[in-house]
Formats: structure tokens, C-alpha cells, sequence
């Protein structure tokens, strides 16, 4: 059994997303957490403080630990975002906006 | 049953500037202890942005007590280190308009008789300073002297190194006063300390302290909301405000007064301050507020437009009606002493106002006009008069 | 209903969230003659309860992760053809401004890319609540998740975090989420609970009263141990091992007050951890207005309603988790008694049933799942406790003794514990233990989420006062 066959799922064609630019499969509605979980993958940033490890906590937006570079923008929660053809995720290094820095 | 235990003197407040009394009375010999209704830094301390600041302020007695402080507070960053994030990191003050420019030269011109370091900045030398500020401003003034300190923990470490006892989270009953008047000591909700001196260290409850001792002291809250980014790079090296401010502290008005502080923090966040609201001790949100401040850093640093705010806070300045804090001893009740009433600079203020206090506990001379802070010169005035005899 | 917004419009009734309190609420007062806005963040119905695949995902048996499925159903179709409820998808609503009209102000979309405005005459709070987390070693390795969270990852994106996951922590909820996750194809090596489960024995006839509760809880238990799942109850994970990712798990007993017994650890492999203690009530917004809150029997605040779902605020009503965490079933049922309150009509007899029994059953779960007051033994110095600003229990331990903070605002003053992206949630309710002050008070928030600083900077939606 897997969640799919569940709920009985019969999903239309999967789109493509780029994870640190390798491609990787998300069913259409999914969110970019959920296809990227789907993928193996459970970690997509760095701490501030620590650099240590972190991805998708509560699921549901409140922790902010999912965050990430998603299309150029730093800090977007990937549990709320709808995976879109050809999104680019970035994996975010610590506050993700390096380049202001003066 | 209420314990009894005897101190030289008893700070009621354990504020910044409480714990600065209680820092520099320790210093001269006293055996002090502290007393709070609430925690560490419970008041207007936990609220504020930690300014440290000469460039606001003209000259008079407010300015002597921030030079005074500026020199202290370089002494203690040497003591404290990082723990209370002290940075040396100076002022910039921007004027948004040419005539601005010229009161802001000749407002700084007036501070440098007094001892105030305030260098020129021109048009095309503000973007090397800070390179995210906006173009096409006129000019400003750099105040090297202005610096920031996170200010709970300055509190806090300025109260631990006292070695003074806390009592925090009960709340002064009464104060204790002999036959001549003269102060013996304070109750609390759960015990009586005895000591021949008190120093009302209450900052926005500083009027409710004096009234237990039979004096008016109209100290009033002045509201003040505070923007705080998400973590951010180094992009604001000072503290950065448009010139627009030093009216703004210095205005009797009770309407809305707002124009934003910017400056960042060695967390992260930058700091976006500061509203002024008479509006009592109302904690409502107002979005209009915040929509001002945030419309006022977006002019100065455009780059914020981009970033999120995560959160904002409030909280309620202390001041008296001539805008300047009442420090010293209480001409009407021997052994009350007052440190409160410091407005939007307690932070900066609060050493100068600990060591000028601690002088008199001791009985040293003081070599500083203090007469301009004297509690008691509301008397008589329409804000003064009233409930003050017992 | 109507999926969009209209700033001109001036709403009886402006309900946020919309799951099971909002939707009932939404629907009754629609029923009543009111205009409705049914504000929500998210992009559908149903808020965190009734989560579900997004249309695209094409799942023929949606309800197979669900309880109560029919009743969303129907909700959601009668709300589709009531005429007088915009529903007002992606508004994430900051700040609730009180005047003559309450005034919402909503940052809208997953990226918070533009800012919109409600006005309303009545305000119904039915925000929901969310998980609660109490740190240990290892808990913010990726792998671990909340309990909730992996409920509802697997119900609107159909994925697990793993396949071997152990499911820990206190409250009805791990059953659920077990339950789910075991069905979906994930092996549950154990479901670790804080509690013996024994609380509930005290009250016989709350569960009595509560039919549909028990049945619950058996359906949940009958499917787990078709699944050989095993309940270790009085037990909690105290460590999760691993680098980059969870590898695994030391479980150990606890005794009455949750201390772990030394000498019992006993280490579980797994790939995902799922853990969390019950829920916590989303009150922000009223919190920031000056409503009463209560402490409830498990340490949480929830909002003071009187018997019509008034709050002590005039014009602002509450429903569901919000006034205590007590299930859908209440949730829906204060959703129409606050209904009819706003519409000045008299409340059903029905749902006043449900609300008094669910509200004796909801007090009963939560004294049988209160944190017990050692939980903190098996919080090392080194554990973060803020996972925001990474700030270690050391820190935290230190601002009490060294310091001088005795309440968790102090705490977080002093350590930046709580003031990170998430503003508390995560560690707020642990800091308030470490901190040795009072639990259960309302954390003060005044925007009650981020707000991009050029939204901030535009006037009520219309365009930036600057350049």
C-alpha cells in the first residue's frame, strides 16, 4: 500500500522542479515539501547559527523551518507552495539573503 | 510572615536604569537590593531598541547626561563585552530635503560647542557610509558618539554584577518612614526591607511610587511601537534616521509622531522604531502606526521594501512634562531618591543617572548640575499640584 | 459563495478559518439572512482538519484519511451554493483592527505577495489550533516532524517522511496520525505515549456521554493492530539519533511526573519520527485585542466565551480549538451556536447538546495528556530549544539563574528563544517550563504572521505613501 493507491489517486502528468538544479518529479498539486519528500529528500536549508540540516517540521506553515530559495526568492515555506513546472529550489544557507551583505 | 532584612539602599525597579543604581551604588560600598513587581527588565527596558544616543538631543542638561553616559557606558562595554551587545557603531542622520540639511548643520554646529563629535556628510558621501541608502538625498551628520546596547541584557548584567539581592516579582506595598518623615525602608507583598534610603527607579510607574510616599511626581507614558525584520545581513551599519526626528522627540504633542530609526542588530533582525503616542497605557495595535514607520524605512532604505517584518512590539516611555528625568534627592522626603522619567533614552541615560545617584547615596560630592532634574519641580505647576501633601 | 474578495463590501459577518468551526459558522449564518466572508490562509476549505489532495491529485476516496468526511462534504457543497458567503482563499490575516467596523488587514498567497482589506460588522475567531512541542535531544533533525505535520503532508500531498516511523508524544492525535500513516504503507515500529491513558478511567461518564468518541478511538485501535502496531504507553522518546537525518530513537519509561526512569532506554531504528503533545489554541488575534483567556486543564490558553460563543471583546465571537482544543464535532457544533448569536437568534438545542458534552470530554483528554512537570529531564543543556535561533536549554537554564528572568518573555528578551520566523510556537510552551513561570498564559503577538515590509508600507491595500 502507498498513500496513492489509499485514496485511490489518479493523478494527471507529473511536472518537473529543479532541487540545487536536478530535476525532480512532483504530481500536480502537490506541494514543493510534499514532492521533494516524495523524492527522499528532507532536508533543503541551513541554519543561521549552527549550518546544520533542517526541512519541513509542522507541515502546515507555522515553524518556518521549511524554508528555502524558491525561484530566486529566499525564505519561502515549501509546505505552502504549490510545485509549479520548472520551480527552481535553492537550498538556503542561513538567513538566504547573503547578497545584501555590505 | 513578612521577613526583615536591612540594605543601605533599596532600588525599587529592576529596569536598565535601576540596575545601573544599583551597579554604581554597589561600586561605592552600599549594600543595595532591588526590587521589582515583575522580572528583569519587565518594563520599558524589554520594549526599547537600546539607543545610546548624543545626535538627538540639543544642547542643555539631557545632552550633559548623555556625554556623561556615552563616556560610561564605553567603560562598561569594557567590562561586559559582547554580553550586552554594545557596538561603538555611531549615528548617521539624513536630511530628506535641502532646507533640512541646513537646520541639520545648524543643530550640529550648536551640539559640537557643547563636545559633541558631529561631522558633515555630503550628498555623494552617504552611499560609502551606508551603500543601501536611498539616492538623491541632500546630505547629513555623522555622530560618532551614538551607539547601541541590547538592552535586557544590559539590564540584566548590570544587575548581576551589582551582586545587589533581587526581589522581583513582588510588587512595594508601602514605604516605610519614621516619626521625622524620613524613609526606613519598603514593604512588599511578602516581606519588609529595611533601609534608610530608597531610590524610585519605577520608570513609567514612577508616579504610583512616589504617591507611597506622600509626593507628586507626574511621570506619564508616552507609546511607542517597534518593527523587527527577519534575520538579516549586515545591510544598515549605523543607526540611520531622518532628521525629522529630533522634532519629533522633542514635541509636546499628544498626536501620533513618527520617524523611523533604522539600524541593525548583531542578531540580525534591524530595528525599525520609533512611534510616540500620548495615548495612556493603551496597548491597541495600530496599523496606521506601523504603516507610517514602515513607509519611513522603505524611504530611507529602499533594499527593506524586500524583506518581511516578523514582528512588532510596543511599549510605554516614561516621561515627565518638561521632557527631562527626575534624578536625585527628594527635597520633600529625606531618604527618597528618584531615577525615572527618562523618556525614550533611559537606556542611554542610565549610567550617568546610576553613578549620579550613587554619589549622593554615599555622600560624595557630585560634580554635576542637577538641579535641572529636580523631582521636585513640578510643585506648584499645573501638572504638579494637587495630591502632593499628605 | 463567491471565491473572491470585494473591498467595497461591508460583511455582516467576517468568519477566519474555515475549518470545521468556520465552515458550520460560515454555513449557519448564511442560513441565517447574514453576509459572510469565510476568510481562510489557505488556498481551499477545510483548514487542517478536513485537509485533503488537491483536486489535481484526482483521489477517487479522499475520505480513506478521514473521520467525518461526509460532513465536510456537505458543508462544502451547501457553502458552494450559498449566495451570501464570499469565501476569501490565501488571506493570512495579521492584525484584526477594531473601530466602528472591524477592519481585517490579510496578506494574501503562499508568498505573501500583495495585501487586501475586510470589513465587517461581527468578527468570529475560528482559527483553530496548533501542535505542541516539548524539545529533546535530536528533535531537530530532519526526519522528525510534527505529528500533525505528518498527517497532513500525507493528506494533502499524499507522501510520508519515511518509511519507518515512530509516532511519540501524548494526546489522541498520535493514534489518529499512527493510524493514517499505517494505512498509507508506512511501518510503525511504536507509538511512544507520555501518559498511561489512565486519566480518562476517572471520567466514566464524560466517555459515557460521548458515544461517537469511543467509537473513534476503537476504529483507530482496531486498525493499528491489524497493522501489529504497538502502544508503549508512560514511555517517551528522550533522544533522536542520527547526523544529517534521523537514524533512530532511544525510548525510555517515565514515571508519574515524566521523569525518565534511568536504566530503561531502549533504542528503536526508524527513518521519521512523528511527534508532538497535543494541541495549542491560534488566539493571536483576540490575544492582541485584550480578550480574557483561560487556562486549560492541560496548560494552554484558550479564549473566555461566554454560553453564545462571545468573547469579553464586543462585536468578536470564538469557536472550536480556539476556546480549548475538543475536536471537530465541537468545533462544528460552537460554529453554529456562534452563528446564531451574531444573527440574534436563539441557539439550537442540538448543538448545545454536542457543546456540553464535548466541552466535559475535551477537559477530561486534556487533564489526561498534561505535560507532566518533569518532562524537562530529558532536555539536555546542549538540545535547542528554540529551533528558530537555535538557542540551547543552557542558555535558557542560565537567564533563570544567572539573569534573573523568571517568565518565558523574559527568557526570550534575554536568549532570543521565541523570537525567530516561527515567534514561539515551536518552543514557547517549553520556555515557559524551563523558565519556572507561569504556563498557560497567552503569548502576545501583534502581527500574527510576517508581513512583507512594502505591504506594511502601503495604506489599507491601496499604493506606497513613499517616493
Amino acid at each position: 500500500m502507498d498513500p496513492l493507491e489509499l485514496v485511490g489517486a489518479e493523478p494527471g502528468p507529473a511536472r518537473t522542479i529543479l532541487f540545487d538544479g536536478r530535476p525532480v518529479s512532483a504530481l500536480p498539486g502537490q506541494t514543493l515539501a510534499a514532492a521533494l519528500w516524495a523524492d527522499g529528500v528532507v532536508a533543503w536549508r541551513t541554519t543561521r547559527v549552527g549550518g546544520r540540516p533542517r526541512g519541513a517540521f509542522c507541515g502546515i506553515g507555522q515553524c518556518f523551518d521549511c524554508l528555502a530559495t524558491v525561484n530566486g526568492r529566499p525564505n519561502q515555506r515549501l509546505c505552502l507552495l504549490t510545485a509549479e513546472h520548472g520551480d527552481a529550489v535553492t537550498t538556503q544557507e542561513g538567513h538566504g539573503h547573503g547578497e545584501l551583505d555590505v | 510572615m513578612l521577613k526583615r532584612t536591612s540594605y543601605d539602599v533599596v532600588v525599587v525597579g529592576a529596569g536598565v536604569v535601576g540596575a545601573a543604581c544599583a551597579y554604581y551604588a554597589a561600586r561605592a560600598g552600599l549594600r543595595v537590593a532591588v526590587v521589582d513587581r515583575g522580572p528583569v527588565a519587565g518594563g520599558t527596558t524589554g520594549a526599547g531598541e537600546g539607543n545610546l544616543l548624543v545626535s538627538d538631543k540639543e544642547p542643555g542638561p539631557e545632552l550633559d547626561l548623555a556625554l556623561l553616559s556615552t563616556t560610561l557606558w564605553r567603560e562598561l562595554a569594557e567590562e561586559f563585552g559582547d554580553r550586552v551587545e554594545y557596538e561603538p557603531k555611531g549615528g548617521l542622520v539624513v536630511a530628506s530635503a535641502p532646507a533640512g540639511l541646513d537646520a541639520l548643520n545648524g543643530f550640529a554646529a550648536k551640539q559640537r560647542t557643547v563636545g559633541v563629535e558631529a561631522v558633515p556628510v555630503a550628498a555623494d558621501s552617504l552611499r560609502e557610509l551606508e551603500p543601501h541608502l536611498a539616492e538623491g538625498l541632500p546630505g547629513g551628520v555623522l555622530y560618532p558618539q551614538d551607539a547601541q546596547v541590547q538592552p535586557a541584557l544590559a539590564a540584566a548584567h548590570l544587575l548581576r554584577a551589582s551582586g545587589a539581592e533581587r526581589y522581583l516579582g513582588e510588587a512595594v506595598t508601602a514605604l516605610r518612614r519614621g516619626p521625622d518623615g524620613a524613609i526606613r525602608g519598603v514593604v512588599t507583598e511578602r516581606r519588609e526591607l529595611a533601609a534608610p534610603a530608597v531610590v524610585n527607579a519605577a520608570g513609567t510607574w514612577g508616579g504610583a511610587v512616589a504617591e507611597l510616599a506622600g509626593v507628586r511626581l507626574p511621570v506619564l507614558p508616552r507609546r511607542g511601537f517597534v518593527l523587527v525584520t527577519e534575520p538579516l545581513p549586515r545591510l544598515v551599519r549605523r543607526k540611520v534616521y531622518a532628521a525629522d526626528y529630533v522634532a519629533d522627540v522633542a514635541s509636546g504633542s499628544a498626536d501620533l509622531q513618527s520617524s523611523a530609526v533604522v539600524e541593525g542588530t548583531p542578531a540580525g533582525p534591524v530595528l525599525i522604531g520609533a512611534s510616540r503616542e500620548r495615548v495612556g497605557f493603551d496597548r491597541t495595535l495600530r496599523p496606521e502606526v506601523l504603516h507610517r514607520l514602515a513607509a519611513q524605512a522603505v524611504a530611507l532604505f529602499p533594499v527593506l521594501r524586500t524583506v518581511a517584518v516578523q514582528r512588532a512590539y510596543r511599549g510605554f516611555r516614561p516621561y515627565l512634562p518638561d521632557h527631562l528625568p527626575a534624578i536625585g534627592h527628594d527635597a520633600r522626603v529625606p531618604g527618597l531618591y528618584h531615577a525615572c522619567g527618562h523618556e525614550g533614552a533611559g537606556i542611554g541615560l542610565a549610567p550617568a543617572t546610576g553613578l549620579l545617584i550613587a554619589r549622593q547615596l554615599a555622600g560624595e560630592a557630585v560634580e554635576f548640575e542637577l538641579a535641572p532634574f529636580r523631582p521636585e519641580r513640578f510643585d506648584g505647576t499645573a501638572e504638579g499640584s494637587g495630591s502632593g501633601a499628605e | 459563495m463567491v471565491n473572491s474578495t470585494s473591498e467595497q463590501v461591508r460583511y455582516d459577518l467576517a468568519v477566519i478559518g474555515a475549518g470545521p468551526a468556520g465552515l458550520a459558522a460560515a454555513d449557519a449564518a448564511a442560513g441565517l439572512g447574514l453576509r459572510v466572508a469565510l476568510v481562510d490562509a489557505g488556498a481551499g476549505l477545510g483548514g487542517q482538519y478536513y485537509r485533503h489532495p488537491a483536486p489535481e491529485l484526482g483521489a477517487a476516496r479522499p475520505d480513506k484519511l478521514h473521520h467525518g468526511w461526509r460532513t465536510f462534504a456537505e458543508l462544502r457543497e451547501r457553502l458552494a451554493a450559498a449566495p451570501l458567503v464570499d469565501h476569501l482563499a490565501g488571506h493570512h490575516v495579521w492584525a484584526a483592527e477594531r473601530g466602528e467596523d472591524w477592519i481585517l488587514h490579510a496578506t494574501r498567497g503562499p508568498e505573501a505577495a500583495d495585501r487586501a482589506t475586510v470589513t465587517a460588522r461581527c468578527l468570529l475567531l475560528a482559527t483553530g489550533a496548533y501542535e505542541r512541542q516539548l524539545p529533546f535531544p535530536g528533535w531537530t533533525l530532519p526526519g522528525v516532524v510534527t505529528a500533525g505535520g505528518a498527517q497532513a503532508m500525507l493528506k494533502s500531498g499524499l507522501v510520508l517522511p519515511g518509511r519507518r516511523i515512530v509516532v511519540a508524544g501524548s494526546g489522541p492525535l498520535l493514534l489518529a496520525a499512527a493510524s493514517s500513516l499505517a494505512a498509507a504503507g508506512a511501518r510503525i515500529p511504536a507509538i511512544v505515549e507520555a501518559t498511561a491513558y489512565l486519566g480518562y478511567a476517572r471520567g466514566l461518564p464524560v466517555l459515557a456521554g460521548n458515544p461517537a468518541k469511543l467509537a473513534e478511538g476503537a476504529e483507530h485501535a482496531a486498525r493499528l493492530l491489524r497493522h501489529g502496531v504497538r502502544l508503549r504507553r508512560r514511555s517517551a522518546v528522550v533522544e533522536a539519533h542520527g547526523t544529517d537525518r534521523i537514524t533512530g530513537v532511544t525510548v525510555a519509561r517515565l514515571d508519574a511526573r515524566w521523569k525518565p526512569v534511568p536504566g530503561t532506554e531502549r533504542r528503536i531504528d526508524c527513518d521519521a519520527l512523528a511527534v508532538g503533545h497535543g494541541l495549542v489554541p491560534q488566539i493571536d488575534l483576540a490575544v492582541e485585542l485584550g480578550a480574557d483567556t483561560v487556562t486549560t486543564a492541560d496548560g494552554t490558553a484558550a479564549l473566555r466565551v461566554d454560553a453564545q460563543q462571545r468573547t469579553s471583546v464586543p462585536g468578536l465571537w470564538a469557536a472550536g480549538e480556539t476556546c480549548g482544543v475538543g475536536g471537530a464535532d465541537l468545533a462544528l457544533a460552537e460554529g453554529v451556536l456562534a452563528a446564531h448569536s451574531v444573527a440574534g437568534k436563539p441557539a439550537p438545542a442540538r448543538e448545545l447538546t454536542v457543546r456540553r458534552r464535548r466541552r466535559a470530554f475535551a477537559a477530561l483528554m486534556a487533564a489526561a495528556h498534561a505535560p507532566g512537570p518533569d518532562w524537562t529531564g530529558w532536555v539536555t543543556d546542549d538540545t535547542d530549544v528554540c529551533r528558530c535561533e537555535e538557542v540551547p536549554a543552557r542558555a535558557v537554564r542560565e537567564a533563570v539563574t544567572e539573569l534573573g528572568a523568571a517568565d518565558a518573555r523574559t527568557v526570550k528578551l534575554l536568549t532570543r528563544a521565541g523570537m525567530g520566523w516561527c515567534q514561539g510556537r515551536m518552543c514557547g510552551p517549553a520556555v515557559a517550563c524551563l523558565s519556572g513561570g507561569p504556563v498557560g498564559r497567552p503569548d502576545s503577538r501583534p502581527l500574527s504572521c510576517p508581513v512583507p515590509l512594502a505591504q506594511l508600507a502601503q495604506r489599507d491595500g491601496t499604493t506606497e505613501l513613499s517616493e
